[in-house]
């Protein structure tokens, strides 16, 4: 997202197996020279329906460019990872996608984006409503500082649910959906802040997928957590998917591999690689994307 | 809540105890197709191979997918390991079924109705009940059970010994019966090289559940 910081090379360590710097046609080269390079997408994920179609965008942090011409899907119904080395875009382009980034006064945009069909950058477009359409879950668990019931039934009330019976019903479906039900049952009253941080974290799984949301984003869900709530998290996205198209962030290349249908390999602002995840993890197209999941750069 | 590896590990499972026991009926149909003497049972045999083969490489696509996706640790990285080598096992011993069922049809080809000079039936249903005990083991990952089929190698190993000289001494005996006895040597031979297979399979199955390496130096 910095132009000043950006390597002037890319340095890639030697395959073991080869002997030889898997660079490819030097891609990351030409990339951190600013040169755009075309992203290269799968066969296979070009068929797919999506829920999302990220369309030539661009973003401006000032002067600094973060992403350059942005295109690619997010097929409905499955996981689809981020992954690349930090400064990458990736986060940048998630928060893209509902608008976050409106937040920064220094962001300008080009392109767009449209969910189910319909543009996020339209100049027309209530932002408020847009968001209502995603869930975003936080690298840090966010609760509110009320009930563990009332976090979910809260952002209904202000849109207008009264209906004590409906929400009731909500909370303990997106509690059973976030498989944090039969945890907190008993003390849905107690304060949220007092779970651990992993139950935080599905409590706001839970909220968000409380006002059934076309897509989920989430941004590095489990950097906060230990291996047995990642472990957690990791189960609950393996089965919300299916029902839920989504987004996820992740510097954990591991997790990238455990929990996503297909992976988008990014570097420098630019999408280098996007494909099923099991095709990336084990024969990706190209050399470069080898070469930073086998660890040899980046 | 089954984990996503879990899933993994079952279907893994699953799918190599069907690979086991069709390769295990290659064998028994083999085996038949020899004593009794029968080339349309020895032809399908011949003829079902491929089969195993896809089967085969299905199932090393999905251990490769599981080690690369799921990062499996411990007994689950143990088990996979040993499903990618037991995988290899079994179409290698289906193989040697189709080259026991090929004989079977040269022996009706040549009209052989001589008696066999060493007790392959012995041998033969030696081999049907490793084969049969070691898929058993793999349903179970029952090392004890794998310990008990090393035993049996030995035997087989003896038998296929004595084979040899049987065969050479009733070819001195009447030359002319030279070509059928050479195909009694061979399938000898390759039920003998089942065992192998199977043994390496009880060993894999020991080193599931127990970590250790259990080749070259057991007692």
């Amino acid at each position: 997202m910095n132009t000043d910081n950006k390597p002037a090379r890319a340095v890639i360590m030697p395959s073991p197996v080869t002997g030889e710097p898997l660079d490819g046609e030097g891609r990351l080269e030409r990339i951190a020279r600013g040169e755009i390079v075309p992203s290269t997408v799968h066969d296979s994920v070009r068929k797919k329906e999506a829920t999302l179609e990220i369309q030539d965008f661009n973003l401006w942090y000032g002067e600094a460019r973060a992403l350059y011409d942005i295109s690619m899907i997010v097929p409905k119904g499955q996981v689809t990872s981020l992954i690349g080395p930090s400064g990458c875009g990736k986060s940048t382009l998630l928060r893209s996608v509902n608008r976050m980034n409106d937040l920064i006064d220094s962001v300008r945009t080009m392109g767009d984006m449209r969910l189910e069909g319909s543009s996020i950058y339209d100049p027309n477009v209530d932002v408020i409503e847009l968001r209502k359409r995603m869930g975003m879950v936080f690298q840090k668990p966010n609760p509110f500082p009320m009930s563990i019931y009332e976090n979910i039934a809260y952002p209904l009330r202000i849109d207008g649910e009264r209906n004590k019976k409906v929400l009731d019903e909500v909370v303990e479906k997106s509690l059973r959906g976030a498989a944090l039900w039969d945890e907190v049952k008993d003390r849905l009253d107690q304060s949220a802040l007092g779970m651990s941080g992993g139950q935080q974290q599905r409590l706001c799984i839970a909220r968000a997928i409380a006002a059934e949301p076309e897509v989920l984003l989430m941004d590095e869900p489990c950097s906060a957590l230990d291996p047995i709530a990642t472990g957690k998290i990791e189960a609950l996205i393996e089965q919300l998917r299916g029902e839920y198209t989504i987004l996820i962030v992740t510097h954990n290349m591991q997790q990238a591999a455990r929990a996503s249908d297909y992976t988008a390999f990014m570097y420098l602002g630019q999408l280098v690689e996007f494909g099923p995840t099991d095709r990336i993890f084990q024969r990706p197209m190209l050399e470069e994307t080898e070469s930073y999941i086998t660890g040899r750069f980046g | 809540m089954p984990t996503r590896l879990e899933k993994k590990v079952q279907k893994l499972k699953a799918h190599v105890i069907n690979l086991g026991d069709k390769v295990e009926k290659r064998v028994e149909d083999a085996i038949r197709a020899v004593l009794e003497r029968d080339p349309v049972l020895g032809r399908e045999v011949a003829e079902s191979d491929r089969e195993i083969d896809l089967f085969e490489i299905e199932v090393e696509e999905d251990c490769l997918a599981c080690l690369a996706l799921d990062q499996p640790v411990a007994m689950d990285l143990r088990f996979v390991v040993a499903v990618l080598k037991i995988n290899n096992d079994l179409e290698r011993i289906a193989d040697l079924a189709v080259n026991i069922a090929e004989q079977a049809e040269a022996l009706h080809r040549l009209g052989a109705s001589g008696s066999v000079p060493f007790d392959m039936a012995e041998e033969a249903q030696l081999v049907r009940g490793m084969m049969k005990d070691s898929v058993d083991a793999l349903v179970g990952i029952d090392a004890p059970a794998a310990r008990r089929i090393l035993t049996v190698d030995d035997q087989i190993d003896a038998i296929h010994m004595g084979a040899y000289d049987s065969v050479r001494e009733a070819i001195e005996q009447d030359p002319s019966r030279t070509a059928e006895l050479l195909r009694y040597l061979s399938i000898s031979r390759s039920l003998e090289r089942i065992a192998d297979h199977v043994t390496n399979i009880a060993e894999d199955i020991i080193y599931t559940v127990s970590g250790e390496i259990f080749r070259h130096n057991r007692p």
